[in-house]
């Protein structure tokens, strides 16, 4: 029996600026189950930095909620106070930053910064080191008791990654969000980094959002997908489905411009023409249209609906819309 | 004779050995790749060819002229046939010139005067694909994309035979880089151009480069055609970086051979191979140094080479 943990229903978040509101999401609509990981995919500008900072309500002061609820575990998360915010942050669900050479404190040792975030524990000092060293060593960094005395500049960016995990996942939180964690890294640091989540996630059983714009790495890691464009979910699915019969012309196209899919030297990649559109001046009709080689005059007008062609599987386009319908 | 042949250069800051010995040519026209883990002193080599790192020890020829350490009153004529596209996109474009300026500003600093600088910007605005109008506009205006491009306009302004790109796709969105590639592919046949290309996207590596040269620890282990390197890959650390490179399907099961441990501390190399202590393949005649050996243009640094 699958429990929902997290749920996203019909979400729609405001900039409000200068030149009028930005529509940063535009009902948006997924669940997180107990215990999964969920990819989010989608390039710049498709909203998935507001999305996490709206889950974890750290957004900007020019942010409007301008419908819809987050739920987490059952309660709305737009409704809940900010001391109840600040009880869930860090405890029950806690997040992993991009760049792992600026989140850690540079002042301040690995060690002390571990303590710091073990601030709720009633536990004695000592047991809070050594349950930062029990952490320290469940993510692969040798010699834990030792590197807790030194500082961030002592380590490599593969190794503050792997530390910035252990401090998220110190307080066995049931939601890890997980920031683009391994884009700032190499090939084979990414590879170490995701081969790591995935054990903890079997140790730990915590549910992850995962967030980033390599497909190689959500195909590897996920469970399920969303795919994200210009602040609305086009698609989201099992991860089979979506990278094998992807139901939506963005993911199609997006899935074809990786050049890991492309396995002969090619003399001409293919590209996805056009610009993402404005989100403060939204054209009419499907948000995709101007970009999609197979518009017709409907998505010129109407927005289509996120339809669910089979069980779990939703695509937000009018070519599936004529198959659900008919 | 080789557009460009680095010899046995080496890098040091103070006790650091970044750089211990790297040679490789690339020929006119040619594309060559240098892949390798953060740290092994890919951006190093660039650096020191450019002469914007220093560079001990070795040769760098350009041409046939030898410019390793070469002063900057010889350097500034070269570098309008030799420029160099920087990692950063944003961070190398001042945030108070114009477009226009920046991209015009090789003619200003190469001296030529004649040039009819706004017609260039167009030109070469219009070569990367970018709206005229974007000439007026100020780099935070710009996009991660676009902000890459108004950097290849820049490389390209003076019509170069090599470019030296560092990591040119990096922070890229997958159809944007696509975009670039294929421009960076357009150019090449169109002008000739040779280009030394730093990435860590090994799917990259395989749709620009005709060699590659693989990178641990400031020395080449491994290097070839992109072809022979991506299907006969002899080097353990290549095999390695090969199989890390996640594949966009979740049913590719891959055999990944995991590296051990980190990347040694450049302060205390280790005695023999340098790769031995993280090398799943090690045998004990590791404990031997390797030396290079070429064997019809296959070149390698292992004793005990998989096949």
């Amino acid at each position: 029996m699958t429990e929902t943990l997290l749920e996203i229903d019909h979400l729609s978040v405001d900039y409000e600026t200068g030149r009028g509101d930005l529509k940063a999401l535009r009902d948006i609509t997924f669940d997180v189950n107990k215990g999964e990981i969920v990819g989010i995919v989608g390039e710049s500008g498709c909203g998935k930095s507001t999305l996490i900072s709206s889950i974890l309500r750290l957004t900007a002061p020019n942010t409007r909620f301008r419908e819809g609820e987050i739920r987490f575990k059952g309660q709305d998360l737009l409704q809940a106070s900010e001391r109840h915010m600040r009880d869930l942050r860090g405890a029950d669900m806690s997040i992993v930053f991009q760049d792992p050479m600026q989140t850690h404190n540079p002042v301040l040792t690995i060690g002390q910064q571990m303590l710091d975030i073990q601030h709720r524990s009633k536990q004695s000092k000592a047991d809070k080191l050594a349950h930062a060293a029990k952490m320290l060593g469940a993510v692969g960094i040798p010699d834990p008791e030792a590197r807790l005395k030194q500082y961030p500049h002592e380590f490599s960016g593969g190794m503050r990654q792997r530390i910035a995990i252990a401090m998220a996942l110190m307080s066995e939180p049931d939601l890890l969000i997980a920031d683009e964690p391994t884009t700032a890294l190499d090939a084979t640091l990414e590879v170490q980094i995701i081969e790591r989540l995935q054990e903890l996630q079997r140790e730990f059983h915590c549910a992850i959002l995962f967030i980033s714009h390599h497909l190689g790495v959500i195909a590897e890691l996920c469970d399920r997908v969303v795919v994200m464009y210009a602040g609305a979910v086009v698609e989201s699915g099992d991860v089979r489905e979506i990278f094998h019969d992807p139901k939506h012309p963005y993911t199609r196209r997006l899935i074809e411009c990786d050049p890991g899919h492309i396995k002969e030297r090619a003399r001409v990649l293919p590209t996805i023409p056009g610009e993402v559109p404005d989100l403060a001046n939204l054209p009419e009709g499907c948000i995709f249209r101007d970009r999609c080689d197979q518009a017709m005059s409907r998505c010129a007008t109407e927005v289509p609906p996120l339809d669910q062609l089979k069980e779990g599987h939703h695509a937000a386009c009018w070519l599936n819309h004529e198959e659900v319908t008919t | 004779m080789s557009l460009l042949n680095v010899v046995g250069l080496k890098t040091s800051y103070g006790p650091v050995n970044v750089l211990a010995g790297v040679s490789f040519t690339v020929e006119p026209g040619e594309t060559y790749a240098l892949v390798g883990e953060s740290g092994s002193g890919k951006t190093t080599v660039i650096r020191a060819i450019a002469g914007l790192a220093p560079a001990q020890d070795g040769s760098v020829t350009f041409e046939g002229q030898e410019i390793r350490g070469a002063p900057e009153s010889v350097m500034r004529p070269l570098r309008k046939d030799m420029t160099m596209m920087f990692q950063d996109p944003v961070g190398s474009l001042s945030p108070r010139l114009t477009i226009r300026s920046l991209i015009t500003e090789p003619y200003r600093i190469q001296g030529m005067k004649d040039r009819d600088l706004d017609a260039e910007a167009k030109r070469l605005l219009e070569m990367v694909n970018l709206p005229t109008h974007f000439a007026d506009r100020y780099p935070y205006q710009l996009s991660g994309g676009q902000a890459r491009r108004v950097g290849v306009a820049r490389a390209l302004a003076l019509e170069p035979k090599l470019i030296l790109a560092d990591e040119p796709t990096a922070g890229l969105d997958v159809s944007v880089q696509g975009e670039l590639l294929n421009l960076l592919n357009d150019l090449r046949e169109r002008l000739g151009l040779a280009m030394v290309i730093i990435t860590h996207n090994l799917s990259v590596v395989r749709h620009v480069a005709d060699r590659m040269g693989i990178m641990y620890l400031g020395r080449l282990v491994e290097e070839g055609t992109t072809e022979t390197i991506f299907n006969d890959p002899r080097h353990p650390y290549t095999r390695c970086l090969l199989s890390a490179n996640p594949e966009p399907d979740p049913d590719a099961r891959l055999e990944r051979i995991a590296l051990k441990g980190e990347p040694p501390s450049l302060l205390k190399r280790p005695s023999g191979c340098e790769f031995r202590e993280r090398c799943p393949f090690a045998k004990d005649i590791c404990t031997q140094t390797p030396e290079w050996e070429v064997n019809s243009g296959h070149g390698l640094r292992c004793l005990a080479p998989l096949s």
